[in-house]
């Protein structure tokens, strides 16, 4: 028999798992909610900028939420999102000029995304939808399940992009070398194609899935 | 300094490199208020004026943190200048036209996420474009957006008649059409000297 404050413990636990899977797949930013796609789309063009994208906005979004979390009573209601702006400008250039100390080739790549990390809608959703109404583990799980779901878009579009238009994965050839690389796909309307197809797929399994049931 | 002429700048921004088709800023917009044609003119109308407003309040703010030496504020000093040029011109419209301002309701503060707004005043200040050429670039932007909107508005009014797949429907032909627009404006790429 599991005494009371086991089974609290269990509650909790199961909430903050929770909280860390659904950004995962059932609320995922990209596919499910549509939001952020700007980086999404731009920036996704190999594999590498689509993981350095992805780890970049992760690295905000847990930050800013961990912020906004601790300072949620200190904020006062009417100049709450300018608030939340300000933290998020003030990770995103930390971000900024960390990564360019990292590696200079991935920042030139990325160029002026990282800095559009601060308008990307789906880092103040998080801080005004969860953070600024959740304690500091919760908000952080949170992020940090959004933040990975968002990772898992970004690849998910930049290993197709990569290996259908260039030939390669993170840099490796992938075909033999009479492979005609797909221009297409690293190009603008590769970005649109990959995505909507995907988008595609999942929907395509919801059907099958329902029509199953 | 770039020595690129107002009118090649222009028509860089506007169709060239359209700032929706070919960089992908303000794709949120784009995807969400793209249903009808009226509304994405209107929507286009606000974008560019705020654009226009916020690229002269960067040219100066950039000139000005580098005369402090403090360049790293250039991010924070941006955002900042970007949502108070939307409330200036909530504002503004509010006093001199009610009709337009409920017409445009919810949209006028969501201005402020709009990453073209944002990528109008990086861009230029990474150009290093003076103040001519910075307001054309501007305007071009915004043109450029008000196009890639009324374009897709109108091929989506067409696709509310048309017999769609239920696999396909929402988000996932939306964005195929993007992709076959955006491909199409792949053309213009030939106009670059």
């Amino acid at each position: 028999m599991a005494t009371p404050a086991a089974s609290i413990q269990t509650k909790t636990s199961s909430e903050s798992a929770d909280n860390f899977i659904k950004g995962l797949w059932r609320e995922n930013p990209v596919f499910v909610a549509l939001l952020g796609m700007c980086p999404v789309l731009a920036v996704t063009n190999s594999a590498i900028n689509a993981l350095a994208i992805g780890a970049a906005s992760t690295f905000v979004m847990v930050l800013s939420s961990t912020i906004v979390s601790l300072a949620q009573k200190l904020i006062p209601k009417q100049v709450r999102i300018a608030s939340y702006i300000l933290i998020i400008a003030t990770f995103v250039t930390v971000t900024e000029y960390v990564l360019q100390a990292l590696s200079y080739e991935v920042h030139k790549a990325l160029g002026a995304f990282i800095a559009l990390i601060v308008v990307n809608c789906m880092i103040l959703g998080r801080a005004e939808a969860f953070a600024s109404r959740n304690n500091l583990r919760q908000s952080v799980l949170d992020a940090l399940g959004m933040g990975v779901g968002f990772t898992v878009a970004c690849l998910s579009l930049g290993t197709v992009r990569e290996v259908l238009g260039n030939g390669t994965l993170f840099g490796f050839q992938v075909f033999g070398p009479e492979f005609e690389p797909w221009i297409v796909m690293i190009l603008p309307p590769g970005a649109f194609f990959v995505l909507g197809m995907w988008l595609l797929l999942f929907n395509w399994v919801k059907h099958r899935k329902e029509a199953a049931e | 300094m770039t020595t690129a002429s107002s009118m090649s700048i222009f028509l860089n921004a506007a169709l060239i490199n359209n700032f929706v088709l070919a960089m992908f800023l303000g794709i949120c917009p784009f995807l969400g208020v793209s249903s009808k044609v009226d509304t994405a003119l209107r929507m286009g109308g606000a974008v560019t004026f705020v654009m226009l407003v916020s690229s002269i309040c960067a040219y100066g703010i950039n000139k000005a943190l580098i005369f402090i030496g403090a360049p790293y504020l250039q991010l924070i000093a941006y955002i900042v200048v970007i949502a108070s040029s939307v409330q200036l011109v909530e504002m503004i419209i509010k006093k001199f036209s009610p009709a337009l301002f409920r017409a445009l309701g919810i949209f006028l503060p969501l201005i402020t996420t709009n990453c073209a707004i944002l990528g109008v005043a990086l861009f230029q200040t990474a150009k290093q474009y003076d103040f001519v050429q910075s307001l054309s670039y501007a305007a071009g932007a915004g043109v450029g957006f008000i196009i890639a909107l009324v374009l897709m508005a109108g091929m989506r009014e067409r696709l509310e008649l048309s017999s769609v797949s239920s696999v396909v429907q929402g988000a996932a032909v939306t964005l195929i059409l993007a992709g076959i627009l955006s491909m199409a404006f792949m053309g213009f790429a030939g106009m670059a000297s």
